[in-house]
Parts: C-alpha cells; sequence; structure tokens
C-alpha cells in the first residue's frame, strides 16, 4: 500500500542506501509494523468486547413464573431479557392440531413433541419474536386475530404460526423460538 | 484551486480515480509524506503527535464510556462503577478516559514548554500559537465538565465552586451562575448539560485541532535552532523521517500511559471521588485535579474575590498576546543567555503555583503562591518585553544544515544575530 | 547542543513531580494527635501482588457477621462472590438468607422473596435517613468502594479497626464518641467492632484475632473495591513488556532510517 501512495519523484529514502542496508531495514519496518499491528488488533478488541453483553445483564437471564392460573385456552405473556415469552395453556384439540400435521407441509419441519416438555403437552412456551423481523405476533388475548392456523398472527408481515408456534404462511422462516426452560414444580416455570 | 480534475500522480488505478476527483491521497502525501520538514527536530518536536493520539484516545474511550453511562444524579456514581465492574473491559476503558486526561496535560504542557523554549510563537506562526491556546481553553472546559460526570464528592464540589467563579462579576455574576446550574445549585440539570457538553467539545477540539495543523502547514514548523528554513538542505521530507521519530515518542508515551493506567490508576486521583456526591457535605480539603492546581492557587493567592477570578482567567489569556509581548529578534533560548534563565523561573514558579494549589491555603503556602504569582505574570508582562530589548543574543548559525554539517563546531564569527524578518 | 533541552526537561520534569509529590506529603500532615499510620504488608500490593482468597473469604464472613449490621455494600451482588472463590452453592445459599423487596407483582403488590445470585447485597437500611436516625446522626458509609475511597485505603482501614484506645487522660469526648489513634480527630461515632477473639468462628479453623479479622476484613474490601485488579495488573505487565519490544523495534528503525542523515 505504501508502495502504491509514493508518488514518481517523491524522495525514497531506500534508494539512498546499499542493497544489503535496504534489506536489513526493510526487515526492520516490517517487524516494528508487525507488532504495531499487533497492538493495534489488542487495542480494538475491548472495544468490540465491551458492547456485548455485560455480567449484570447476563445474571438476570432467568425469569420465574406461577402458570397455574392460565385457565385451559387461555395464555399468559412473561417478560424473559426484555422480549415477551408466550405461555399458552392448549386445549385439547389444539395439541391434537399440532400434533397430527403432516411434517411435508411445515416450512420448519419439527414436530410437537420435540417443543414441549414431556408429559406437560397442554403448556407451550415460545418466545413471542415473530423470526421474520421481530414484531410481536398477535394471539394472545382472546380477542386477536390468531391467523389462519388458530396459533399467533404477526401484523407486521403477515406471517401465520399454528398452534404450536410453527410458521405455515408468511414471510417469516422459522418456528418461533423454544426458549431454555423447566418445570420448577407443577405450575411454576423457570425460564432461563 | 482551478476547476477541472486533479492532476493526480499517484499510479493506482482506484487511488488515481478518487484522488482526481478528491485529493485526499494527494493532500495526505503532500502534509504527511513528502512536507518538507526542518532535520533538527529534538524529541520535544513529538509532542504534537502525541497529543494528536491522546485526543483520538479520549474520543474512542469516551464515545463508549457513552454507551453505558447514566447522566442521572441518582444513578450516574453507580453507572461509573457499574462499568468498572460489570461491563467488559469497562474498567479499561474508564481507566484510560480518567489516567488520559492526565496524559493529555502532560502531554500539552510539555508541547506548551516546548513553543515557549524554542520561541514557536513568535513571528510569523503567531495565529498558530493563539490557535493552541483556543485549543488549551477547550481542554481546560471539557475536563472539567467530564470530571464532574461521576458524580463523587470531588465532582459536585468542584462544580459548584468553579461555576461560583462566575458570581465574582459584578451584576450579571449571579444569572450567570444560575444559567450554567439550571436551577439554584448544581443538580440534575447541571449533570446533564455537562454531559452534553463534555461529549460535544472533543469534536470541536478536534475541528480547531486541524485549523491549527494547518496554519502550521502554512508557516512550517519551527525547530530547535529557531532560524527559517533557508533551502531544501535544511529540510526532510516528513515520511519516513518523522513518521519514524514519533512512533519512538509514542511507544515511550504509551509505557508511561499504561505503567499508570494498570499499576496505579488512582494515583493521581482524588479519593473523596468515590464517596458519592452530598450536597449537604463539603469535604475538609477541595482540590482540582492536579493539571488545574496552578491557577487554583493564583485564584487563592489573591485576597479579593473578583480579583482572584480575574487574575486566575488572565493567567491563560495573558497567552494569547505572548507574541507581541516578545520583543527580542531570535526565537530561540539557546541563543538567549539571561532570557533562558528567566523563562526557567517561571517554569518553577509555574511548578510552585502547581505544589501550592494543592496545599491549604494557609501559612507558607500563601506567600509562595504569592510570590510566584507575581512572577508569573512579571515574567510575561516585565521581563519579556524590557529584556527582548536590553539582551544581546548569541551569533545565531547561516543555516539548520550549516552547523550540522560542521559537526557542531564553534560557529563563524560573521553569523551574528539579526532582526527576524515580521511576516 | 542538547544541553540546554536536556535543561528545559529537567524543569518540567520538576514541574511534573510537584503534583505527583503533593498527594505523598498531604498524606503527611494529618490533623494533630492522628497517629501515622503504621506499616503492614498486604498480599495484594505490588505489580504481581493477588487477593489472599482465603482471608478475603474470612474477611466476607467477618462483614456479614459484624459490618453488615451496620454498613452496606450496595454496589456488589452475591454473584460476585463466585469471583472470591466460592462456589456456586455456597453463593446462592448466602444469597438466599436474605430476604428481597420485588414487585409489583400482577396485583400491583410489592412482595418479599428469597434473594438471588443476581441481588445486591441486602443493604441494613431502606435509605440514608434511617441509616442516620438509626446511628446516632452519623450514618455508618457504603462500604462497597471504601479502600478507594479513603487515603491510603487498605492501610487506613486497617489501622482504624486496630486503633481504638482509652482516650488519652483530659481529653473531653463527644457524647457516644469512641477514641481512635487514627481517625481523624480521633473521635469516631462507631463503637470498636472487632473487640474480642473469637467474635467469629472461621471455618478453616483460624484463630479469629482481633488483628487476624481486621486483616481479613481488610483483603475483602479491598477486593470489593477494585474486583479487576489482578486482571488489570496482569494486562498491564503484558503490556508493558510488550511496548518495550516494540519501543526497541521503533528505536531501530528510526536509526535505520535517519543513518544517512548528518546530525
Amino acid at each position: 500500500m505504501a508502495d502504491h501512495l509514493a508518488p514518481a519523484g517523491a524522495p525514497h529514502a531506500a534508494g539512498e542506501h546499499a542493497a544489503d542496508g535496504t534489506t536489513k531495514r526493510d526487515f526492520l519496518i516490517l517487524a516494528t509494523g508487525g507488532f504495531a499491528a499487533i497492538a493495534a488488533g489488542a487495542m480494538a478488541w475491548p472495544f468490540i468486547s465491551s458492547m456485548n453483553p455485560a455480567r449484570d445483564v447476563l445474571a438476570l437471564s432467568t425469569t420465574e413464573a406461577d402458570i397455574g392460573a392460565v385457565p385451559v385456552g387461555g395464555a399468559l405473556t412473561l417478560m424473559w431479557r426484555g422480549k415477551p415469552v408466550f405461555v399458552r395453556h392448549r386445549s385439547p384439540t389444539e395439541v391434537e392440531a399440532a400434533k397430527t400435521v403432516d411434517m411435508g407441509e411445515l416450512r420448519d419441519p419439527q414436530a410437537d413433541s420435540a417443543r414441549v416438555k414431556p408429559g406437560k403437552a397442554e403448556w407451550l412456551v415460545v418466545i413471542g419474536v415473530c423470526t421474520h423481523l421481530g414484531c410481536v405476533p398477535l394471539g394472545q388475548k382472546p380477542t386477536d386475530p390468531r391467523g389462519e392456523f388458530n396459533g399467533w398472527f404477526c401484523p407486521c408481515h403477515g406471517s401465520h404460526y399454528d398452534t404450536s408456534g410453527r410458521i405455515r404462511k408468511g414471510p417469516a422462516p422459522a418456528n418461533l423460538a423454544v426458549p431454555t426452560y423447566a418445570f420448577t414444580t407443577d405450575t411454576q416455570i423457570k425460564i432461563g | 484551486m482551478s476547476i477541472g480534475l486533479h492532476n493526480s500522480a499517484f499510479k493506482n488505478p482506484v487511488i488515481r480515480w478518487v484522488d482526481s476527483r478528491l485529493p485526499i491521497f494527494s493532500m495526505m502525501q503532500n502534509e504527511y509524506g513528502t512536507f518538507p520538514t526542518p532535520k533538527n527536530f529534538n524529541y520535544f518536536w513529538n509532542f504534537g503527535a502525541l497529543a494528536m493520539i491522546n485526543l483520538m484516545i479520549m474520543i474512542a474511550t469516551g464515545i463508549f464510556l457513552a454507551m453505558h453511562y447514566t447522566p442521572h444524579v441518582s444513578m450516574a456514581f453507580d453507572s461509573v462503577e457499574r462499568i468498572m465492574r460489570d461491563v467488559n473491559y469497562g474498567w479499561l476503558f474508564r481507566y484510560v478516559h480518567a489516567n488520559g486526561a492526565s496524559m493529555f496535560f502532560i502531554v500539552v504542557y510539555i508541547h506548551i514548554w516546548r513553543g515557549m523554549w524554542y520561541g514557536s510563537y513568535k513571528a510569523p506562526r503567531e495565529l498558530l500559537w493563539i490557535i493552541g491556546v483556543v485549543i488549551f481553553l477547550l481542554m481546560m472546559a471539557t475536563a472539567f465538565m467530564g470530571y464532574v460526570l461521576p458524580w463523587g464528592q470531588m465532582s459536585f464540589w468542584g462544580a459548584t465552586v468553579i461555576t461560583n467563579l462566575f458570581s465574582a462579576f459584578p451584576i450579571v455574576g449571579d444569572h450567570i451562575v444560575t444559567l450554567l446550574w439550571g436551577g439554584f445549585s448544581v443538580d440534575n440539570p447541571t449533570l446533564n448539560r455537562f454531559f452534553s457538553l463534555h461529549f460535544l467539545l472533543p469534536f470541536v477540539i478536534f475541528g480547531v485541532v486541524f485549523l491549527h495543523v494547518a496554519a502550521l502547514h502554512i508557516t512550517g514548523s519551527n525547530n530547535p535552532l529557531g532560524i527559517d528554513v533557508k533551502s531544501p538542505a535544511d529540510t526532510l521530507p516528513f515520511h519516513p523521517y518523522y513518521t519514524a521519530k514519533d512512533s519512538v515518542g509514542m511507544v515511550v508515551y504509551f509505557i508511561v500511559f499504561a505503567c499508570l493506567v494498570f499499576f496505579a490508576p488512582n494515583y493521581l486521583g482524588d479519593p473523596a471521588n468515590y464517596i458519592p456526591a452530598n450536597p449537604m457535605v463539603t469535604p475538609t480539603h477541595i482540590v482540582p485535579e492536579w493539571y488545574f492546581l496552578p491557577y487554583y492557587a493564583i485564584l487563592r493567592a489573591v485576597p479579593d474575590k473578583l480579583g482572584g477570578v480575574v487574575l486566575m482567567f488572565g493567567s491563560i489569556l495573558v497567552w494569547f498576546i505572548l507574541p507581541w509581548l516578545d520583543t527580542s529578534p531570535v526565537r530561540s533560548m539557546r541563543f538567549r543567555p539571561i532570557a533562558k534563565w528567566f523563562l526557567l523561573l517561571w517554569g518553577i514558579s509555574f511548578g510552585v503555583l502547581m505544589y501550592c494549589g494543592g496545599k491549604p491555603p494557609e501559612g507558607i503556602y500563601v506567600v509562595l503562591s504569592r510570590v510566584a504569582t507575581l512572577y508569573y505574570f512579571a515574567w510575561f508582562l516585565v521581563i519579556l518585553p524590557v529584556l527582548g530589548r536590553l539582551e544581546r543574543p548569541l551569533p545565531l548559525p547561516e543555516s539548520i544544515a550549516k552547523p550540522v554539517l560542521r559537526g557542531g563546531g564553534p560557529l563563524p564569527a560573521g553569523a551574528m544575530a539579526k532582526p527576524m524578518e515580521k511576516a | 547542543m542538547f544541553r540546554s533541552a536536556l535543561r528545559a526537561l529537567t524543569v518540567f520534569g520538576v514541574m511534573a513531580a510537584a503534583p505527583a509529590l503533593a498527594p505523598a506529603l498531604a498524606a503527611g500532615d494529618h490533623s494533630q494527635g492522628t497517629a501515622a499510620l503504621p506499616h503492614a504488608h498486604f498480599h495484594f500490593e505490588g505489580i504481581f501482588g493477588t487477593f489472599d482468597r482465603a482471608s478475603a473469604q474470612r474477611g466476607f464472613q467477618v462483614y456479614k457477621e459484624v459490618c453488615s449490621a451496620c454498613h452496606s455494600m450496595r454496589l456488589l451482588s452475591y454473584r460476585n462472590l463466585l469471583e472470591l472463590g466460592l462456589s456456586e452453592a455456597e453463593v446462592r445459599a448466602i444469597a438466599a438468607t436474605v430476604t428481597v423487596n420485588d414487585g409489583p407483582n400482577d396485583e400491583g403488590q410489592m412482595f418479599e422473596r428469597p434473594g438471588r445470585m443476581s441481588d445486591r447485597f441486602r443493604s441494613p437500611f431502606a435509605n440514608e435517613a434511617a441509616s442516620r436516625a438509626a446511628n446516632n446522626g452519623a450514618a455508618p458509609p457504603d462500604l462497597s468502594v471504601i479502600t478507594k475511597a479513603r487515603e491510603e485505603g487498605p492501610h487506613y482501614l486497617l489501622a482504624l479497626l486496630t486503633g481504638y484506645a482509652e482516650p488519652p487522660a483530659g481529653m473531653a469526648m463527644g457524647d457516644g464518641m469512641n477514641y481512635n489513634r487514627y481517625f481523624p480527630g480521633n473521635q469516631i461515632a462507631m463503637s470498636a467492632p472487632l473487640r474480642e477473639e473469637g467474635q467469629v468462628e472461621y471455618a478453616d479453623g483460624t484463630k479469629a484475632t482481633v488483628e487476624q479479622m481486621a486483616m481479613d476484613v481488610t483483603n475483602f474490601l479491598q477486593w470489593a473495591a477494585e474486583p479487576e485488579s489482578e486482571a488489570r495488573k496482569r494486562m498491564g505487565v503484558k503490556w508493558v513488556l510488550f511496548l518495550t519490544i516494540l519501543g526497541g523495534l521503533a528505536y531501530a528503525t528510526k536509526r535505520k532510517i535517519w543513518a544517512n542523515v548528518p546530525h
């Protein structure tokens, strides 16, 4: 790069040296430049790293909730890591509808059983963020439109999710994500 | 500048395409590549480049600190400690930024001293010097407001005392202070505006630094002999000679900086600033940061409120007229056998003021402050103008190249001092 | 040629050193009657110093059982104790012993729950006014950064904790005040917090003398104030070594480049 930058006629100190001196000097310049580049890289890393979540943010990454009061067919929205988490108490027909879908019909094929906890098929817990561009889909309130597949409907760009939170129609590429969670008791869940 | 594409000397087609439409590469080449620079710089001439680096470090770390800082009286202190404890490498940014302020003042004080010692302020570089003083004033304002942001005891009481200085002015004083505070005391509105201005001013400084460098590249650099460049034999292209020489100084600077940040990050700070601000309790000894101590000592040396404030501001404002106070025909103190001792004494008086500024205003410290203050102003207003006319300078060398080629031997008798041409 | 430049540099060196000397000198002029701090050696001192973790852990126990009755440490969280070498189970158990106000819940009510690792250390008082009211008008300072907030931080702290004595004959003590050799003015509102051997019972069998407890809690508070200091000093050693090599290279390069310039 430096060579390209030197216009014709600019004093070029290298030309004033004997060949052996030039080699030694070029090596020195390379070594110095290399070390300086390492230093610059080492200085740049903390800047990038500092933009990642801080330790107190990471420490707050679990949320606990009592879901015992949610009626069958009802839903609960929790806040986890600054995002909504949808908890739905599914009716047997909704569970059945989620289970009997032909995998070939799915854009992001995933069995319903892989999206719920064993023996807790009535509880679906998903992150309520559309996988298209991050809007929050409708379908939590009884009056909300739930889309063509009776799950959730994202009003931003028209993505339809089914009763298992899987993408069925619209621009979103993937199913609503299932967060890491566990039942601490029969009616208590801990997300994160 | 003529209209039409710039005739670029670059061979690389992409660079040439850009350069002929916007000659930034030619400009860099002319100003930092081939720029003819006196060949006899000593390491004092590193400090301009170091100040530039320091400014960039402050802006970079400052922007990243601002991503995590909260300018609110109830959260500012905790948010700074959160940066220290929880943000990845937050302690590094915070300590680099805090000690960077000290490093900046060390570098700039040496840079100013260099200018005084070698007469860099004299014609034709008066405007260059004046722009430099403006940068220094902006730096002081920025440093002061930055010190308020952690909202410790020294932040709060420093802000209170410094803003109260303006109340010394008759009639308008109290109104100015209320205006600065945005309330009836230093409080949340004050903190918010200080944060805003502390973020803004470095970019203003950057702009004025650009003017400083632009003016420098019109007159060209001064040099340790203080004589004008007479022929190409007196100069070297800036690159690679001074890029290499500046790099050496830069590494030394980084080592000093690293020792401060990593091994003694709170050495130059005041412990009281780790106590959250409390408007009901003033700490027993309130002192500004070390770089403000000389002016603080001048303020306290005067037993009159307005007089102290006026002298304190005057101690820097007098720098603006320095180019006209110095009546000597030669620039460099190397050829001023008497003046150099008086200037050294001025440097010592500055140091004495710095020392006294950190001491309680009683007993011997008041006496010392007064004597040093008196000499501080006497040097500028009496000694410098008078001495320039009385002093007989040593013979000046014919050119920068000449004494160098002769191996620094005795100067020819004919090379007597003659008055500098005024631009 | 260089002599005047050198001389100028010397002067500037003096100027730069003056403020550096000032705090050191200022540390000397304590107010009348306050004794000079005794010299103590701490494990964390020096460029290569590290925290004595066993001592700092014992110090946390002293803080928990003695100091925390009056002094908050609101900048620390229980999770920070992991860095002190406590296990996750231990930290969870410590956090669970406190009750934390949280809320509002779905009904809009505040509620109490056991502490979690992510919670800040519980403060003994709801706010500063409450701590002032409960402590004879002198609010006990928060201890999160106390060693950074005092001149000679850890030395002062250690001296203070072991500096209680009977007031000298004839000294008029204020109401409820205690005599301390190292407290500025010698009258401190805090009564001696560490008063007898065995005040806490160390699990590791260390004998809990007053000196031992004072040393342990000082180690703990120093860690609390500068938890980053070990990583900081390690990084510093690397940077300084690296920069020294870079400096040598840069100087050699400069010499080479300037080799053909007479000067």
